[in-house]
């Protein structure tokens, strides 16, 4: 405060920036502690627990194992193998008519049980007569990195503009507008237990989507929703936007209510419809609200879990199982806190990787 | 603002006394106990009723008890562990006792011979030839079916002497399907998923001459979990779905049998009473089927066992004995529907007495009960084994859905050096 | 005829559409609602037999309110209730304050290091609460900590079985600090200045000028920085041993058991729901009475 006084401009500047940064530093300080000491710390030792094989129930101490876990998670190895022979050098053939292989275990004898691969996709080749093989040390990692990458994809969009569409909806300044929102938060606030059980009955083979659809569709055959590897992830994708959408429509309705009004009323005088309200004031006024939707969106996207774990715990057919239900499995399931680590650090890094592309790609360009 | 003020004093002011109230009792010393029970208000009510009791008997020991529902109660317990906070007493689902003995959460406990020598076999927790826990009451499995149904349909009624064979038990499904009066032969309890997989259908596989694990050793299950017998109980579990006996998609309620969508249920005894209400006289419980190696039915329910972190691991082996008092067995028996851990009790008991309808479960128990493998391997090994079973339920190949499950089997006891140490 | 094309239009048929989608609207999220009153009302049999049908939304058959007498025979509910809604109210309210300053700090106020402070609060995020969990039970064990005994305030060691547990590790919400932060740079800076020039201090201008302005960020995170406390489960399964502790979600599973107490579990969400719900409805006039003030017409 005295050098406020000292009169020279340079002094005062440079005082004031001075005062600033320290307001700011402050007004951090409370939540970095909180967050630093509550989430910061046990991330770091989650994550240290990565290149440990730290069990979640053991007598003994963890040994540090470097990067065993990480190189088992990963590993894949492509072969391409023979069809079997007989005695005379014939090749057998199964009942259907097909060729016959030797199975993923019969082509790595020899490999100790630690480093077994499982079969991730298989093609034959050669008219059948050879098969090209995908082997991968956990192929469940990468089928849920499949699984998690769909569900992302799909949800992120539609749900962010079906959220912005119910916003625009509910900030019309009409009786009932509340209501509606209130409504719209509904399944929000809802048990994700009450909503698992009523959908897992209305996507049953004899369940109300299904008599519904066939009311509609003539010579509709019933799907078992969650009991086909085909749809079970649509099924899940589907109830997931239903679910979460009010959630994000909320996040929209404070982002329109920064939109000045002036500025609407300035485009109707120029005479501008909706669409060109919509595209030259809404738009553009939520930017920041768009990047934080998007993003948000995406990393919970990314973390998808009660659903599948209330509903299919990653079935049928490891349809619907996914990055955080293989890490919470493998540490509380199968004890192997350290190989959950390693899973959940896995993901950690695919999402920081997608988010900061993100960020990029919506970054302030001038 | 005001009102958040409020209620952080108020707050405040609760944390407050509540400390204060456990730190003037001081004269006995406090043995905490844990139970599974908070939402099993009958159970519950006799675990208090012992600790009432065992408070008045002597005077060196206050059992205080704090309940957890069941859902995620190891999950409760496993951060009590890493938290230094586990009780001295704590009751756990009889096949996870190995675990947490080798991962000394529990240690032994003391129970005299002749008391030990009256309990159901089911109901011992005995790990490396040591006695780890006690079951006060035993689980037992078997087939719920109604005599008219059965002979209406021209199928034999099944008997303790002589059970269905399989092709018997198989022909009886078809027959109900056929019949049309039944969406599905049997509910099997899809819709429960978790520990009902390991007890209720490794049995099946054991029937057929497999296993969860080579029983010998407990190093392996290659050749047990996936051998010829392990590969034909799969493709006759399989078979169970695709020829449309059973529905993969089950809800958790088991409401199938009782509201007339199926035929029969296989369920374990804690459901009896259910389906008596329904069916009254009506109602049969049948054992489960001989698929070479005579019917199997899994055992042991919740078990008492004694941390090792306890200061007074006396005092908790007392509260443990005087909880094994015949007339105790009798009222958890006659509350929760399972079968009394001793046989003096079970006489006693309003269900399993002589000329009950119930009467027929400790007999099961006795005759064709099997534990699930007592190893600490074992929660890895339900875990590979339920997934194993919800793949070929859902059409795997069936060899390759075994082969997996031995695979993770055998990566868990390698990574853990068969769990000697 | 302008004026009754006008009328025409938003009386009829802009009318008609709105209320048209609104209920559609109404019977695409309000059904999870009306079902689970509706089976609160029925025994557990009836439950799984009206599910084949509409009637799973219709309170006919053998109605009764014999579920919520049996869930308060079982379960301490106004104990769980107050439990979640004090911790809820301080979480929220603290957090408010908190996080708001921090969305402050890093959207308005310049100074070294913000950029890595907000990108590490992003990136916390990015875990899985699921997979922190068991270290974070150690770490709440073994942090120096207060408590009271014997009257007296005392140093101790852990702070398993509180309220302050269920309380302090989600006050600061990286969610919120960057729904603040995205919120705050739509304000405009001239306004920082202006203050600036009349000599206001930073604090000042956070609760003078942009506090007021930003109600509906506040109703936002209020609304949403509640639900996760109100719905918290493994948290407290994990570090709450005392039942007189414990939040709502963890009563839910006493109806859990082996048979599965359907109608109860229909009664106890129900119970548990309608205060959140009554608590969206309050707050949401936020996004109303915050464009009153800014003077802005709809």
């Amino acid at each position: 405060m005295t050098q406020l006084k000292s009169g020279r401009p340079k002094h005062r500047m440079s005082a004031l920036k001075r005062a600033e940064a320290h307001f700011g530093r402050l007004a951090i300080l409370p939540a970095l502690i909180l967050i630093l000491v509550f989430l910061v710390t046990p991330t770091l030792l989650a994550f240290g627990l990565s290149v440990f094989n730290a069990r979640l129930v053991s007598p003994n101490p963890p040994e540090f194992v470097g990067l065993d876990n990480f190189s088992r998670l990963l590993s894949v190895d492509f072969r391409v193998i023979d069809a079997i022979k007989d005695d005379a050098g014939h090749l057998l053939k199964d009942e259907a008519g097909a060729f016959t292989f030797p199975t993923t275990r019969a082509i790595q004898t020899g490999v100790d049980i630690l480093h077994r691969k499982g079969e991730l996709l298989s093609w034959t080749i050669d008219g059948g007569t050879r098969k090209a093989i995908i082997l991968a040390g956990d192929p469940l990692f990468w089928k849920s990195l499949w699984n998690t990458t769909i569900f992302v994809l799909i949800v992120v969009p539609i749900q962010a503009g079906i959220a912005l569409g119910l916003a625009l909806f509910v900030n019309i300044k009409r009786r009932g507008a509340n209501f509606f929102r209130t409504i719209i938060f509904i399944p929000v606030v809802t048990s994700m237990i009450v909503i698992s059980i009523l959908w897992l009955f209305m996507y049953q083979k004899e369940g109300l989507i299904n008599s519904l659809l066939s009311s509609f569709i003539p010579g509709y055959v019933p799907v078992d929703w969650l009991g086909n590897p085909d749809t079970a992830l649509g099924a899940i994708i589907f109830m997931s936007i239903w679910q979460a959408v009010g959630f994000h429509m909320i996040i929209w309705l404070s982002g329109l209510q920064t939109i000045a009004g002036e500025l609407y009323e300035a485009a109707k005088i120029d005479g501008a419809n909706a669409i060109q309200r919509f595209t030259n004031v809404t738009w553009p006024g939520l930017k920041n609200t768009r990047i934080f939707v998007l993003i948000t969106i995406t990393i919970a996207a990314f973390g998808l879990f009660a659903q599948v774990n209330v509903m299919t715990k990653g079935g049928p057919l490891d349809s619907t199982t996914t990055l955080v239900y293989q890490a919470f499995l493998a540490a509380y399931g199968r004890q192997q806190m350290g190989y959950g680590s390693t899973i959940a650090v896995v993901f950690f890094v695919i999402v920081l990787v997608v988010s900061l592309v993100q960020r990029f790609l919506t970054r302030d360009k001038d | 603002m005001r009102f958040a003020k409020t209620i952080a004093a108020a707050s405040v002011l609760a944390v407050a006394s509540m400390t204060l109230g456990t730190a003037v009792m001081a004269a006995p010393s406090q043995l905490t106990l844990w139970t599974h029970a908070a939402g099993n208000p009958a159970e519950l009510k006799i675990i208090q009723q012992i600790s009432t009791d065992f408070n008045a008997s002597q005077s060196k020991y206050k059992v205080v008890i704090k309940k957890f529902p069941q859902a995620d109660y190891n999950e409760s317990v496993v951060a009590a562990a890493a938290s230094k906070s586990l009780p001295d007493i704590l009751d756990l689902d009889g096949p996870n006792m190995p675990n947490w003995a080798w991962g000394k959460y529990i240690q032994p406990i003391t129970v005299p011979a002749a008391t030990l020598k009256k309990f159901l076999p089911g109901t011992q927790g005995v790990y490396n030839g040591k006695l780890y826990s006690l079951g006060l009451y035993d689980a037992a499995a078997g087939i719920f079916a109604r005599k008219s149904v059965l002979e209406k349909a021209g199928v034999r009624v099944p008997t303790v002497a002589k059970p269905w064979t399989g092709a018997e038990f198989d022909a009886a499904l078809a027959t109900f399907k056929k019949s049309g009066d039944f969406k599905y032969s049997i509910d099997m309890g899809t819709g429960w998923s978790g520990e009902w997989w390991p007890y209720g259908f490794s049995p099946f596989l054991q029937s057929f001459g497999g296993d969860l694990i080579n029983r010998s050793n407990y190093t392996t299950a290659e050749g047990t979990l996936n051998g010829a017998a392990a590969l034909k109980w799969g493709k006759w579990f399989q078979g169970l779905f695709t020829k449309g006996y059973v529905n993969p998609k089950e809800t958790g309620g088991r409401e199938a049998f009782l509201n007339g969508d199926a035929a029969l249920q296989f369920n374990g005894n804690w459901a009896a009473t259910d389906a008596y209400k329904k069916f009254g006289s009506d109602l049969l419980f049948l054992p489960t089927p001989d698929f070479g190696r005579g019917p199997k039915i899994g055992t042991s329910s919740w078990q008492w066992g004694v941390s090792s972190t306890t200061k007074n691991a006396a005092g908790a082996n007392a509260w443990i004995n005087f909880a094994t008092k015949d007339k105790y067995l009798v009222q958890f028996s006659n509350a929760i529907g399972l079968i009394p851990a001793t046989a003096a009790a079970a006489a006693k008991s309003i269900l399993y007495k002589k000329g009950s309808p119930y009467e027929v479960f400790p007999t099961l128990s006795a005759k064709f009960g099997l534990k699930r493998p007592p190893t600490p391997a074992y929660p890895i090994i339900a875990k590979a084994f339920e997934k194993a079973g919800t793949d070929i339920m859902n059409g795997a190949d069936v060899q390759g859905a075994l082969d997996a499950a031995v695979d993770t089997i055998g990566a868990d006891l390698a990574a853990n050096k068969n769990y000697k140490k | 005829m302008r004026i009754f094309k006008s009328i025409l239009r938003k009386l009829k048929l802009g009318g008609v559409f709105y209320w048209l989608f609104g209920t559609l609207i109404t019977l695409i999220f309000a059904f999870p609602m009306i079902f689970m009153m509706v089976s609160s009302l029925k025994p557990d049999q009836q439950i799984f037999v009206d599910l084949k049908s509409f009637q799973a939304f219709i309170p006919a058959g053998d109605v009764s309110i014999q579920n919520y007498e049996n869930v308060f025979k079982q379960v301490p509910v106004f104990t769980f209730l107050l439990n979640s809604a004090v911790t809820s109210a301080i979480v929220v309210a603290l957090g408010l304050v908190v996080n708001s300053l921090a969305g402050f700090a890093l959207s308005r106020v310049s100074w070294k290091g913000q950029g890595i402070v907000l990108g590490l609060l992003i990136a916390m995020l990015m875990v899985p609460f699921e997979t922190i969990a068991i270290p974070m039970v150690y770490l709440v064990s073994k942090l120096p900590w207060v408590g009271l005994e014997s009257g007296s305030l005392i140093f101790k060691e852990g702070m398993m079985n509180s309220f302050e547990v269920q309380i302090l590790p989600f006050v600061a919400s990286a969610f919120s600090i960057f729904l603040f932060v995205q919120y705050f740079k739509s304000i405009p800076k001239e306004l920082d200045e202006a203050a600036l020039i009349d000599g206001a201090s930073w604090f000042t201008i956070y609760r003078r000028v942009i506090m007021p302005l930003a109600g509906p960020a506040f109703a936002t995170c209020a609304i949403l920085n509640f639900l996760p406390i109100w719905n918290a489960y493994l948290w407290p399964i994990m570090v709450i041993q005392e039942e007189n502790l414990r939040p709502v979600q963890v009563g839910l599973q006493y109806f859990f058991q082996m048979n599965v107490q359907w109608g109860e579990i229909m009664a106890y969400t129900t119970i548990i729901t309608l205060p959140v719900l009554v608590l969206f409805v309050a707050f949401q006039r936020a996004f109303v009475a915050s464009i009153a003030s800014s003077g802005v017409k709809g």
